[in-house]
């Protein structure tokens, strides 16, 4: 009787698990339960690093996502983004991934909208150049080596807040939000050849990769998918912005996949021919 | 939500429809799905082509060959400087040309050139950043100072007793004994020289115990990915839907 039960179990059709999840998943969406969130020492420190720089300060926020992963990384770019423009922060931005092109140029004007940016003065859009590891090598030399131009064809240097901004000893530091291993190229040439202080915004899937260079010091902050865009949401006070209202359904739907989990490995042992 | 153009929701209802043609082939493979999958490889290597003609090719090549093609008919500048500079800026565009030779059997092999040229450029600048970025710094961050550990456990663990507070000190010196006993240990189950029996195995052992944590904790992520991914989704439905209201006031 219980061995046909597990065994019926173990012959789900598949499709059943996908609806229960996308009802998980969905209908937290529509409630208005927020589920508490903690603020972890690594997304802590790129805050703290942000908020300790001075006006005017110039960072480089290099936006490599597309939009298969801007569900995760958009809302922590724009966070990132909030932070600079509230505290006067200047930005440069590049986007080396190039299906993510428009939608980042789009996201960093709709921002610098919310604030009243100027571009050109308080924030430079380089865009897009093939091959990442020798556009960042180049960009340690000289900005203006692999841009000449920006993304919409001005001379970098008729932009007055690149006046004297050359390579990377000119910004204080480099986050980068990325969902590729082109993170990679970043710790090895901007950090390892340039010694350009790096934090990372990374999807899920790769954030775990990216905990060793936390530990060795080469990045001073990461930022792991949707709950580390959450966290950063909360820490600059916009507890209602997208990632914390979605981290309800994650929540919820992850209890069901643990659910599952438990469901499929009784299963597996119940019925377990015994040699 | 604001009011949105109908040109702006039309483009809404196409992606909702793209959206939902790809949720479908959760059911069974269908000609929408197709649809949607063929459409999207399309349009990829259609963009990628624009972008790369507009942002690369052009400002990175044919601009200042054309510079310096016209700067021969510039007052001042020595004739050689120029003509050492038209050639600086022809030769990447010949060397690339040359990967066109692929089309030609008797002639592919010259394809091979650049390819070597590129491989060789590669290697050479990535490899020393790489072991110095990827081995030697996380080798070096692996290598901690025992007396260290031991000290700051120790005056941890006296500032509790004394003042009954924690500076957390003592959790930072069983993280690094853990991350050094957890490195030697998955090391030592790549050792297959020798039998995995005494220490070796016992070593191996805590290193697949390791390992499979460091996979737990991939997967943990992975799942969380794949669930946002259909969060924004699903974000993106809603906000259609409620688009859609807005226009036709419903």
């Amino acid at each position: 009787m219980a061995a046909g039960f597990w065994n019926k179990m173990l012959n789900l059709d598949r499709r059943w698990v996908y609806l229960v999840i996308g009802a998980a998943t969905f209908f937290p969406m529509l409630t208005v339960i927020r589920l508490p969130i903690k603020i972890t020492p690594e997304v802590q420190s790129v805050y703290d690093r942000l908020e300790s720089l001075p006006r005017g300060t110039i960072i480089m926020l290099p936006m490599e996502y597309s939009p298969d992963t801007m569900a995760e990384l958009q809302p922590m770019a724009k966070a990132v983004l909030r932070h600079c423009f509230s505290r006067g922060i200047k930005v440069i931005t590049t986007a080396l991934q190039i299906q993510g092109v428009l939608l980042i140029e789009q996201d960093l004007r709709t921002v610098a909208a919310e604030f009243d940016k100027t571009y050109g003065e308080d924030y430079v859009f380089l865009g897009y150049k093939p091959y990442p590891d020798i556009v960042i090598l180049n960009m340690g030399e000289n900005f203006r080596k692999p841009f000449p131009k920006d993304y919409y064809n001005n001379n970098l240097d008729e932009l007055p807040m690149m006046a004297g901004v050359n390579n990377y000893s000119n910004v204080d530091c480099i986050v980068n939000i990325n969902a590729t291993s082109g993170v990679d190229s970043w710790i090895n040439n901007a950090n390892g050849r340039y010694g350009a202080p790096l934090a990372l915004g990374v999807t899920a899937v790769i954030a775990t990769d990216y905990y060793a260079f936390l530990q060795s010091k080469q990045i001073f902050g990461l930022m792991g998918g949707l709950k580390g865009a959450a966290e950063y949401e909360k820490l600059i006070g916009r507890p209602k912005d997208i990632a914390n209202r979605a981290m309800t359904s994650v929540s919820v739907a992850h209890i069901f996949i643990i659910i599952f989990i438990i469901i499929g490995n009784i299963a597996f042992f119940a019925t377990r021919k015994r040699i | 939500m604001e009011q949105i153009s109908l040109g702006t929701l039309i483009w809404m209802t196409v992606a909702a429809f793209l959206t939902l043609s790809i949720f479908s082939f959760l059911y069974r493979d269908n000609p929408f799905y197709r649809f949607a999958e063929h459409l999207i490889v399309g349009i990829s290597a259609g963009y990628w082509i624009a972008i790369l003609y507009h942002t690369s090719l052009t400002d990175l090549w044919i601009e200042p060959l054309v510079d310096s093609v016209s700067a021969f008919g510039a007052a001042g500048g020595s004739i050689p400087a120029k003509i050492g500079i038209l050639l600086a800026n022809l030769t990447p565009g010949v060397i690339g040309c040359l990967m066109f030779t692929r089309f030609f059997k008797s002639k592919a092999w010259i394809s091979r050139w650049p390819i070597a040229y590129y491989l060789g450029i590669s290697a050479g600048v990535a490899l020393p950043l790489y072991i110095q970025s990827f081995v030697i710094r996380q080798v070096a961050a692996n290598m901690f100072n025992p007396v260290i550990i031991y000290n700051t456990i120790v005056s941890d663990l006296s500032t509790l007793y004394y003042y009954g507070n924690s500076m957390m000190g003592i959790w930072t010196g069983i993280g690094d004994i853990i991350i050094l006993l957890g490195c030697v240990c998955g090391l030592a189950y790549f050792y297959f020289s020798a039998e995995h029996t005494g220490v070796l195995g016992a070593a191996a052992k805590i290193g697949i115990w390791t390992l499979m944590i460091g996979f737990g904790a991939t997967f943990g992520y992975t799942v969380m990915a794949r669930i946002s991914l259909l969060i924004g989704r699903f974000n993106f439905l809603i906000d259609w839907v409620s688009a859609l209201g807005n226009y036709f006031n419903l």
